[in-house]
């Protein structure tokens, strides 16, 4: 049986029925059609689904879109505003963050929580901060640099 | 003149669209109507299917199909294997199973519904019935006998090679020791981050059939799939879209691509299967899997006489595209950097009840330098020298090259003291091997690992490769001076969108944004091979600069009618032709006192070309050229690694403390992103040292098989890597480039190894099996 729910979605509300086990993150993709968010291994251990919820950075494989009724969330599509990057967006250019481009939403997502909840965090501290995001391109160096760039620019 | 985009660190024009999840990956395409795709894939590793029935199957909700091996074996043909070697002994390894399954994951039947979850569920209500066989997993009891999978083989040979050059009985007769060692190259998963994915859209009134798919070679895939279906291959078109990392995964032609093309055209429909990671671990290709008997022998100076490497490889259930061709490559490879008068390496080549072995990040070459610098370090070891000494010794020199290896190979250019000389200048290594001692005396143990690596880059020559070896370019100026360039190299995150722009930019003058590169759709760009091997820039590139040069040439020439001079007088910088007063007069145009310096930019030429008017006679209208480089030699980048380690006596934790690097790629592109080819590179070849392995138990039941248990390296897993670069150019392209995408998974593992080995030491270790796991470096500190 179906359920409805209402979910905010970088700013716009969304009122659908869905089936109870429907994955949040095949909400997102498949009926909101925002694509930007991507599966990579089903068992919460890759991050690439990574979005915001209610202001955490949460995987989208592993909440039911029926969980995620009332909430507000923010995809990688919402991040950008007004047509300016966020600064880890921008970071993640400016250093060669990403490769394939594949993992790059989720770390981008994590990133600026990681961010949010440290503005001035050690490396030691982004590569840590980053435990729940993996990438296979770029052997990590250039996404802390693109933290880094992140943390630099939020102060300047 | 400098230059202003090559060799500059410049930002990717790829990124824009992925920092803000605007890419198009290949489950981001929404086609209306499109049918999903579930397998029921095989839970045994061997055993005879005794009864498959589908009927609750197909009457579930939302079902629209439901395929079995028997449907499809006399449509869609076997699984294809382009490896040629002698007697190789090929199964027919069809897209589904029929009477029997020969590993873990091996597709059974498929089914398509409306949505992927009823195509899910459908799956669960299939009942197939198993008999269970004697299973063969290790590769070792494979070659000995165990049981046997094919029974028309009568073993579980596929094959066996012997390679290499040189006397070697002589060779060995002559070393005043030989060294010996049992080596293990553990099964990896590639895990490209995006999974396979597959879309299949068939259009019954057009006969055209369109796939999508997450893939390193859209012209290959294209060729073979065609063949497979039977479906003529002009109406087949291939595309990869945004791909999401391969690492050699996608090098291939799996069951999936066709069977998915095959049922939309049985349903005229779009279908789409998108693999899981569990389906990934099961029954995507896994790189590695040879257990090797290394002997080196050597004088009591260092010098090395002679290499024998006796090699068991596993290959998997059946072969894929290039699943038996892996093994040759370690061959090929097997004098590392150094002069060794006589090799031979002598594979068995097993079948066992596992997925296949196939092209993983250096593909065969990691396992040669592994082998080769490990031994390296064991011959430094017995002989009381340090471990750069013994390897110095054995360089050929700077001015030796081409050099020519007892594996059959001329390595084009190479100077492997400048780079061990800078990495040790930059690592400090004198005062790393005191502090060494010095940490020792306090009971820490810090290990230095050193590694001079050669790859062999650029494949290849079409003669040595089993299907072309060549690259393609199209680059076509339009009308108003935008330049589109078609490479048949299929970049996955390598960034040839950018580096080619920028080799084009540079030498037609214009901006970096007015160049477009297209790639991965077969309908828009002439054949080409693809994207793996380290080939992009050094072959694919090269047919970009030469596509350049011909239509500069063509260029000149319409901007010498245009200015009314000889073409011969025509000079190109920046954008712009131009001619001396002088070469006017010389035409006959107007005296001397009339005569100015003339000049046409490349935006008036681009126009004049399409417009047509003021082209010479007899000319071709339009600025387009097509370029397939076919390249005379592979080309061998080299370089030093070393890694500097310290392991916890309480935990067995290895912890990095310094990681050093000198990468000789000849000349860079883009040394930005040569920089990220490396360090992803170096992380790949970090995991198979310290975390990875697909683990297969006594009954080929996958152990490792979901991210939760197979552990690929974390951002904290990593140390901050310091790269430097020495340039040699190579002498087989005009650009001098030579490819690093898998300079750092070669370079690096042996380093890291050679680092844990060193820090052990003290304990008369000589050596340690991948993944070197804590728990095993505690037993030898704890004596356990």
């Amino acid at each position: 049986m179906k359920k409805a729910i209402s979910v905010n979605i970088n700013g716009a509300t969304h009122q659908s029925e869905v089936e109870p086990r429907l994955l949040l993150v095949h909400y997102i993709r498949d009926v909101i059609g925002l694509t930007g968010t991507h599966i990579g291994c089903e068992t919460s251990i890759c991050g690439a689904c990574t979005v915001m919820v209610d202001g955490q950075a949460v995987k989208s494989c592993t909440l039911l879109a029926v969980q995620a009724d009332g909430a507000i969330i923010k995809t990688i599509e919402g991040l950008a505003t007004g047509g300016e990057l966020h600064a880890v967006q921008e970071g993640f250019w400016e250093q060669h963050g990403l490769q394939c481009g594949y993992c790059t939403p989720g770390m981008i997502i994590a990133s600026a929580q990681l961010l949010d909840r440290n503005p001035s965090p050690t490396e030691d501290e982004i590569r840590h901060g980053l435990d729940g995001n993996l990438c296979r391109c770029t052997g990590y160096q250039h996404i802390v640099d693109a933290v880094q760039y992140a943390a630099r620019k939020a102060k300047a | 003149m400098a230059s202003k985009y090559v060799g500059k660190r410049v930002k990717r024009t790829e990124d824009p669209r992925l920092i803000q999840g605007l890419g198009h990956y290949v489950d981001d395409i929404k086609l209306p109507d499109t049918l999903h795709v579930a397998f029921l894939r095989s839970i045994y590793a061997h055993a005879r299917i005794t009864g498959l029935d589908v009927s609750e199957a197909r009457n579930a909700p939302g079902v629209v199909a439901v395929y079995t091996g028997k449907d499809v074996a006399e449509k869609v043909g076997p699984v294809p294997c382009a490896g040629a070697l002698p007697d190789l002994r090929v199964p027919d390894y069809r897209v589904l199973a029929r009477d029997k399954v020969y590993f873990v994951g091996q597709p059974i039947a498929a089914v398509v519904a409306t949505d992927r979850y009823a195509a899910r569920d459908a799956v669960d209500l299939i009942m197939c019935d198993y008999e269970e066989l004697p299973v063969v997993v290790d590769v070792e009891e494979a070659a000995k006998g165990g049981p046997v999978i094919y029974e028309e083989y009568g073993d579980n040979i596929a094959y066996r090679l012997t390679s290499g050059e040189g006397d070697i009985d002589a060779a060995m007769a002559a070393a005043d020791r030989v060294v010996k060692q049992r080596i293990v190259h553990q099964r990896l998963a590639p895990i490209a981050m995006e999974p396979r994915a597959v879309l299949a859209r068939y259009l019954p009134g057009e006969q055209e059939l369109t796939l999508w798919s997450s893939t390193q070679i859209p012209h290959l895939l294209r060729t073979q799939v065609a063949l497979m279906v039977g479906i003529p291959e002009n109406k087949l078109r291939v595309i990869a879209p945004e791909v999401g990392g391969g690492f050699g995964s996608k090098l291939n032609v799996y069951a999936e691509e066709a069977l998915l093309g095959w049922i939309s055209i049985q349903l005229g429909k779009p279908v789409k299967w998108i693999e899981t990671r569990r389906e990934n671990i099961q029954a995507t290709i896994h790189g590695r899997g040879q257990v090797g008997y290394v002997e080196l022998g050597c004088k009591n100076d260092g010098t090395i006489t002679g290499l024998r490497y006796n090699v068991f490889a596993d290959m998997g259930a059946y072969h894929q595209l290039l699943t038996p061709a892996i093994p040759t490559l370690t061959g090929l490879m097997l004098s590392g950097c150094y002069k060794i008068p006589a090799i031979q390496m002598n594979v068995t080549a097993c079948f066992t009840n596992k997925m296949s072995t196939d092209a993983y990040r250096g593909a065969g070459r990691p396992e040669a330098t592994y082998v080769v610098e490990r031994a390296m370090d064991i011959v430094a070891a017995e002989l009381g020298m340090d471990t750069t000494e013994v390897r110095r010794k054995n360089f050929p020199a700077p001015d030796e090259f081409p050099f020519k290896t007892a594996t059959g190979l001329f390595y084009d250019s190479g100077n492997y003291q400048g780079a061990l000389d800078k990495a040790l200048e930059n690592a400090g290594y004198q005062k790393l091997r005191e502090e060494q001692k010095r940490a020792r005396d306090e009971g820490r143990l810090i290990g230095i690992g050193v590694s001079t690596y050669v790859e062999i880059c650029a494949l290849g020559p079409s003669q040595a490769m089993p299907a072309g070896g060549w690259e393609s370019a199209t680059v076509r100026i339009e009308p108003t001076c935008k330049v589109t360039v078609l490479t048949g190299a299929s970049p996955h995150g390598q960034g040839q969108e950018t580096s080619f722009a920028q080799l084009v930019a540079e030498e037609l003058g214009v901006d970096l944004n007015d160049v477009t590169v297209i790639h991965g759709d077969t309908s828009i760009v002439q054949y080409g091979i693809g994207t793996f091997g380290s080939r992009a820039t050094a072959v694919g590139g090269t047919a970009v600069y030469n596509a350049v040069q011909s239509l500069k040439e063509k260029a000149s020439k319409i901007a010498a009618n245009i200015m009314g001079v000889d073409a011969s007088a025509v000079a190109f910088s920046e954008g712009v032709f131009s001619a001396e007063a002088a070469a006017a007069v010389a035409a006959g145009e107007g005296t001397q006192s009339e005569a100015a310096p003339r000049k046409v930019s490349i935006q008036e030429v681009a126009l004049a070309a399409h417009l047509a008017r003021q082209i010479p006679p007899g000319m071709e209208p339009g600025l387009s050229a097509t370029n397939f480089f076919e390249p005379t030699n592979f080309t061998f980048p080299f370089g030093t690694h070393i890694a500097v380690v310290e392991v916890d006596r309480e935990t067995g934790d290895i912890k990095f403390l310094r990681y050093v690097a000198v990468d000789d790629c000849g000349k860079m592109l883009n040394p930005l992103l040569v920089e990220g080819q490396i360090h992803g590179g170096i992380v790949q070849a970090l995991g198979q040292a310290l975390y990875e392995e697909v683990v297969y138990d006594e009954q080929g039941q996958i152990v490792t098989g979901t991210l939760m248990d197979y552990a690929v390296p974390k951002a904290a897993h990593a140390p901050r890597f310091e790269l430097d670069s020495t340039e040699t150019p190579s002498p087989v392209n005009p650009m001098g480039v030579k490819g690093v995408g898998e300079a750092g998974t070669i370079g690096a593992t042996p380093a890291i190894v050679n680092a844990v080995v060193d820090a052990l030491a003290p304990f008369g270790v000589r050596h340690l099996d991948m993944p070197i796991r804590p728990e095993s470096v505690w037993k030898i500190v704890n004596k356990a």
